[in-house]
């Protein structure tokens, strides 16, 4: 053969092999695809309308009903600034082509949508096309809300636009060629976002139906808990396996008993998506402590309800990185137990030992306790570094809820030291983090 | 010395200066504050005075018909001892019985009880005993004197002939006893001007390691500080000030804040907010509460990056020259030169009682309770804040938690007045921790730049500009103005630096940072000084391929005292001997505050960039040692705080705020990270010196040294910066 | 709505919010102000009390978890044998300067050695790294934890 056609023939595998993962990738299932049954058009379903608000508002005004609408889709987190205005924009998204900074959904004139018509915000919040025309990243999770009602989408805009306008001009994202080259999300978008209305399962109870428009219309569980594929589209081949989102590890909700939740019992769940918190099972932080406080905390509990039945029919998957049994409590005495890595206890006994106690069990907080949370039983040890670098500070129903941030003292290696010792002594298998991930890790969570 | 070297004035200079002239003895002076009775602390938190005993000679000493011998405390005692060691210089000349004395807290009265270094009534410069010295043994020399010639006088013998012992005038020939008790109504003569003073060797209590007086009731949380007074119908109140200096309160949303049970009023002012309730859990959780924005006002912009580029800029022009020897200018022209810059950043001092006052303001009083180095200021700017005449201000003062500088400032006392004015009844107001470090007075940040010259091996022309705030020209402005705008704090321990170099020139450039207000910080001047001239020092030495004990040594020639604390710590230190990789020794000397002092450090530092300290040992000479044990322990622990701000300590601005909040981001060190501390105080029968100080001061040059020959690396900004000794960052 | 509190060996009653911490109500209602406030996070232990005889940071601790477990103040301390040792150590070695944050050291020191008899220089640094001195005086608190170790038991001041 001559070095021609072998030249050729690589190049044909290899474009083969890259149309078949291209194929593979497109052809992945829809994020209700799991569940089977028959799926009809909301209006020939005959069941309770899946959509719209709870029973106990089901009178409220327009305005009222959006804003609830607006909680749940959690519009907040990402379109609010540390610091500024509500949903005035300017939150950072840093990805590792650059910073995508969320816009002014104020009803402002000229830095908000204040021109925005009804047209013009359904194109935007379930087409990802601005009203300039220009495409939007998927960091607005259009694909999701996609399956939204136009009632429940243009209730929002009502709330939105029943809000004080703010001025605040959006700032400019800083991402690299070719990412910044917005035509191409035309084509993105052609590919992964189906663009079509929530259809209620008919095979499936009312509550399921329910709890699938809240997920995956507007609460959106999978944008984080998914993984992506190499496309940036969720992996719904792995749904609510587990991924890493904003800097901070969003956890395996399926119905794996070792490596999701599988093994928590209704009660715990509804506690921990309710007040961030449940016994033996650690305390939401980070970006998931935000949606209990700006989400969950504020859902009906018949919703809340919802959501848990149908999380609890997402098919288990294992993570293979999580160890499937958490660690006891440690030792009392910090002699016992891990007493490697002297650097990472010299960090723990200054500034954490206080709070989380050595046996892991806060003696001030059950909030603080540390036996038993997936962040100390999980060696990539993300969250743990996250929380030490940002802290926390939450207003729950049991009062305010916070941790110092100690990432401006402390050095990447006390950090990564500290991580270390405290997964180690406190979960079922130690982290390695290096100075050079704790560096990563700022990145991903600075809000320049 | 040169015409302009005249202007150099060191403390001890000051000392002999007009400005210490103001100190004056009285008679009969009322007796407020806080009475520390055989060890134990008891607070007339009602203001209720207790009965002036009828033997009273002067401000500081009265004793009762009863023996009791109260001495009053022209000096607050904030840690440092100073309860201990003044009643030790007064009981000495006055023979009194140790077990007998009670110790009052000096009310507010410039006259009476200024010091006489500082010309004010205040704690601080190191400078209690120093000052004290003198004018307190003579005032109980006086005294003893009016009591033996009372009993003299009713034995009506020759006054030679008795002797004083524990409280008791003795006639040995008669053997005919007295005690001070039975004498103290009629001895009431003139005192001689100037009765003799003891020998040190007829020392009976200086000296000795005696036990602390302030100690026992702070093992069992008896001890009253200014944050734990409680009075009848008590409001607890806290306060957010508007975090952007010079900034304003733009508005406040006070509806949620309505809701917490406990609030019950908030205070808004122009540039502040208060929460006043039941009790602080209520003002903190009220004030967490309130939704306030604030004007970041004319300072918005300012951060630290701009802060160092004009204080850089600043010290690119000449200074006012504070001291001259030689021609140090010809001497820099000849031979090659050496330059080197450092930079001392701004810190909290993050006293460990946050800053806190009670206040108790009717129309036409106000009554004041809060732990202050300066007592007489904080009636007079309490008085001028209230718009009341002085003698409507009664001042308690306390046992201070902790002063370093901090409580040398009269703020805490001006923002509770404002707020008090608009609630009735007594309202204590204390700081959370982090309205503390974003509301202090900040030691200055300083810019030095050294320039030297060696010949043959010795330094021969030396040039030291400094660069800084002049918290002098806020804090003491007639002397600022009697040495023509020249800070004697900014400059001190750099004038009188202790090596002898023939050309030697030292100026002096006041630049006052944008925005951020600075303070007195313990150490004062000679922390940033002694830090460049020994860092300096260490960096000619390896110039010169000297070793750097050998190199100072060789320049000492002019300070015997100081060169024999050098070969003692260098020899306690085992200087020389070999260390392990990444380990090393680094030294440092000075004449701060009157005592001579080297120290010798031992660190490690890791691949990582973080430093282990081993050991710190130090050898001081600090003239006669009144507490000895107090001596040691006040090395001991202000080398504990020059280390923390060498490790960890910075405070930094954004938009016109302090970035550090809490402990979290303002590092202490802590107990594990302390090093092995060896004093060894050498014998001397000089006048005392201070020593509050000193340790904060020779710490962080000796650490720096020591980090030096560990690593190669030449550290020219405090604090230390791991980044850098990791090699993951320029130096 | 009112609840116990077992302090010092005395039941006190309090009516206060339930997420009000131990501390402020130990110094401003109940006028037990030797527990002292350094910081409110749990990052220097100025506030450490005993809650059945473990160091705690009352800052953080809300009242209304302690349930009936016995609190142990600094005033109350020195009634127990190791609280009355450590006392007296501490003044024989002299450790206190401005002595603020000593109500909390001695309270860390007391349950250190009610754990730990004899402390090593890394029990000792595991147990009292919370505890923060400006005043430095971290030499003298390891030296006299190691006196009071060794001091004969029930030796009171
Ligand atoms: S006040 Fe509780 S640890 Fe500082
Ligand atoms: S003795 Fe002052 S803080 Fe510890």
């Amino acid at each position: 053969m001559s070095f021609f056609r072998i030249v050729v023939a690589v190049l044909v595998v290899v474009i083969v092999a890259a149309l078949g993962l291209f194929v593979w990738i497109i052809s992945g299932p829809g994020p209700m695809d799991f569940a089977g049954g028959t799926r009809v058009a909301l209006a020939d379903y005959h069941g309770p309308d899946p959509t719209g608000v709870p029973a106990s508002l089901a009178h409220a005004d327009l305005v009222k009903r959006g804003e609830y609408l607006a909680t749940v889709a959690d519009c907040d987190i990402c379109h609010t600034s540390k610091g500024g205005c509500q949903y005035a924009g300017g939150f950072a998204i840093t990805i590792p082509f650059g910073t995508i900074y969320s816009s002014n959904i104020t009803p402002d004139k000229d830095t908000g949508i204040g021109n925005y018509s009804d047209a013009d915000f359904l194109n935007a919040v379930r087409r990802g096309i601005r009203r300039d025309g220009a495409r939007l990243y998927p960091a607005m999770i259009y694909p999701t809300y996609s399956h939204m009602s136009d009632a429940d989408a243009l209730a929002i805009k009502a709330y939105l636009f029943s809000l004080a306008p703010v001025r605040a001009t959006t700032r400019a994202n800083t991402l690299v060629f070719p990412f910044n080259q917005r035509w191409a999300l035309g084509l993105w978008s052609a590919f992964f976002n189906a663009d079509t209305r929530f259809q209620p399962n008919t095979a499936r109870s009312p509550a399921w139906n329910r709890g699938a428009y809240l997920s995956e219309a507007l609460a959106h569980c999978g944008e984080c808990h998914s993984p992506r594929t190499l496309a940036y589209s969720t992996d719904n081949r792995n749904k609510f396996a587990g991924a890493v989102a904003a800097g901070w590890k969003a956890y395996n909700i399926t119905g794996d008993a070792g490596t999701g939740i599988g093994a928590w019992s209704d009660a715990d769940l509804l506690a921990y998506l309710s007040q961030g918190h449940a016994m033996g099972h650690g305390t939401a932080s980070g970006v998931m402590g935000e949606v209990v406080d700006v989400t969950f905390g504020h859902m009906a509990p018949e919703d809340i309800r919802a959501v848990m039945t149908y999380i609890r029919t997402v098919p288990a998957v294992t993570s293979t990185d999580l160890p499937a049994t958490l660690a006891p409590p440690a030792p009392a005495s910090p002699k016992q137990g891990v007493v490697a890595n002297a650097f990472g206890k010299h960090i723990f006994e200054g500034a954490c030992a206080a709070c989380h106690g050595w046996t892991g069990q806060s003696p001030i907080s059950a909030f603080a306790t540390l036996t038993g949370a997936r962040a100390v039983n999980d060696p990539s040890a993300i969250n743990v570094a996250q929380i030490v670098i940002t802290g926390t500070h939450r207003k729950t129903p049991a009062g305010v809820l916070s941790m110092p941030a100690f990432g401006t003292s402390f050095s990447d290696t006390d950090i990564a030291a500290v991580a270390n010792y405290v997964t180690a002594r406190f979960g079922a298998k130690g982290s390695e983090l290096s100075v050079k991930d704790i560096a990563d890790l700022r990145r991903q969570t600075e809000q320049p | 010395m040169s015409a302009v070297a005249e202007l150099a004035p060191s403390r001890r200079a000051l000392l002999a200066s007009g400005l210490a002239g103001s100190f004056v003895f009285a008679f009969h002076v009322p007796v407020a504050g806080a009475a520390i009775v055989n060890g134990a602390v008891v607070n007339d938190i009602e203001g209720v005075l207790p009965e002036p005993g009828p033997f009273a000679p002067n401000a500081f000493i009265r004793i009762d018909t009863m023996g009791k011998t109260t001495l009053v405390m022209p000096q607050v005692e904030m840690g440092q001892g100073v309860y201990t060691s003044i009643p030790m210089i007064l009981a000495e000349e006055l023979d009194a019985d140790w077990n007998s004395i009670a110790l009052e807290h000096a009310p507010p009265n410039e006259k009476l009880y200024a010091n006489p270094v500082l010309t004010v009534q205040a704690t601080g410069n190191s400078n209690s005993v120093r000052a004290f010295w003198m004018p307190l043994r003579k005032a109980a020399a006086q005294s003893r004197a009016l009591l033996v010639a009372a009993a003299a006088k009713q034995w009506n013998v020759d006054p030679d002939t008795c002797t004083t012992d524990s409280g008791k005038v003795i006639h040995n020939a008669s053997n005919r006893v007295l005690t001070y008790g039975e004498l103290a109504s009629s001895a009431n003569g003139t005192p001689p001007a100037n009765p003799p003073l003891k020998q040190p060797k007829d020392f009976r209590l200086i000296g000795k390691p005696l036990k602390r007086l302030d100690t026992p009731t702070k093992t069992n949380g008896r001890t009253i500080y200014g944050i734990d007074v409680m009075l009848p119908g008590m409001k607890f109140a806290t306060h957010a000030a508007c975090p952007h200096f010079g900034g304003k309160v733009a508005h406040v949303d006070d509806s949620a804040a309505k809701k917490i049970p406990g609030v019950q009023q908030i205070v808004v002012l122009d540039d502040l907010v208060a929460v006043i309730g039941d009790h602080m859990w209520a003002a903190k959780s009220g004030l967490d509460a309130l939704r306030i924005e604030w004007d970041p006002g004319p300072n918005g912009h300012v951060d630290s990056a701009l802060i160092r580029a004009d204080i850089m800029k600043a010290s690119e022009q000449n200074g006012l020259v504070a001291k001259k020897i030689g021609n140090a200018h010809k001497a820099l022209a000849q031979g090659d030169t050496f330059e080197a810059h450092y930079e001392m950043p701004f810190l909290a001092h993050a006293t460990m009682e946050p800053m806190n006052c009670t206040v108790h303001l009717t129309k036409d009083s106000c009554e004041i309770w809060t732990g202050t180095q300066i007592v007489a200021r904080v009636q007079t700017t309490a008085a001028a804040t209230a718009g009341l005449p002085l003698e409507k201000v009664i001042v308690h003062n306390h046992i201070i938690g902790g002063g370093f500088g901090r409580r040398l400032e009269p703020d805490m006392v001006v923002k509770a007045v404002r707020v008090a004015k608009h609630v009735d009844g007594p309202v204590k107001i204390v700081w959370t921790r982090e309205e503390d470090i974003q509301h202090d007075l900040y030691r200055p940040l300083y810019y030095d730049r050294l320039t030297a010259t060696l010949k043959d091996g010795r330094i021969d022309g030396w040039h030291h500009r400094i660069t800084g705030s002049s918290v002098v020209a806020r804090w003491l402005p007639p002397a600022f103005k009697a040495f023509h705008g020249i800070d004697f704090d900014e400059i001190d321990s750099a004038v009188d630096m202790p090596y002898a170099i023939p050309n030697f020139i030292v100026e002096m450039v006041r630049r006052e940072p944008p925005a951020v207000p600075t303070g007195f910080w313990r150490g004062v001047g000679p922390n940033n000084n002694v830090f460049a001239i020994e860092s300096f020092i260490d960096e000619l030495a390896r110039k010169a391929g000297k070793d750097p004990v050998e190199f100072r040594r060789s320049m000492l020639t002019k300070t015997p005292r100081l060169l024999a604390a050098l070969d003692l710590a260098a020899e306690k230190s085992g200087w020389g001997t070999p260390l392990p990789p990444r380990q090393g020794r680094g030294v440092s000397v000075q004449v701060s505050f009157a005592s001579f002092i080297a120290t010798v450090a031992h660190v490690e530092v890791d691949e990582g960039g973080d430093v282990k300290l081993h050991r710190l040992t130090t050898a001081v000479d600090t003239g006669i040692a009144v507490n000895p044990d107090t001596i040691v322990a006040q090395l001991q622990g202000g080398m504990i705080f020059g280390a923390t701000a060498a490790l960890h300590g910075e405070i930094t601005i954004k938009q016109g705020r302090v970035e550090q909040s809490n402990f979290n981001d303002y590092r202490m060190l802590r107990i594990d990270e302390a090093p092995a501390i060896d004093v060894h105080l050498i014998k001397s029968g000089e006048a005392p010196g201070g020593i509050g100080e000193t340790g904060a001061t020779t710490a962080p040059p000796a650490i720096r040294n020591a980090i030096y020959a560990a690593t190669g690396i030449p550290l020219r900004r405090m604090p230390v910066d791991r980044e850098v000794l990791a090699g993951r960052k320029q130096p | 709505m009112p609840f116990e509190l077992h302090i010092n060996g005395e039941a006190r009653t309090v009516d206060v919010p339930p997420d009000m911490p131990l501390l402020w109500v130990l110094r401003d209602v109940l006028g037990l102000t030797g527990t002292k406030f350094g910081c409110g996070v749990a990052l220097c232990g100025a506030c450490t009390v005993h809650i059945d005889g473990k160091p705690v940071r009352s800052c953080l601790l809300p009242a209304s978890a302690v349930g009936n477990r016995a609190v142990t103040t600094i005033e109350a301390i020195g009634a127990t044998a190791i609280g009355a040792k450590v006392q007296k150590a501490w003044l024989d070695i002299e450790v206190i300067q401005c002595g603020y944050c000593q109500s909390g050291q001695i309270m860390s020191a007391a349950a250190l050695l009610a754990a730990t008899p004899n402390p090593d220089d890394s029990d000792i640094d595991a147990a009292m790294s919370g505890n923060i001195c400006r005043c430095g005086t971290y030499v003298r608190i390891r030296e006299a934890i190691k006196r009071a170790a060794k001091a004969p038991a029930g030796e009171h001041i």
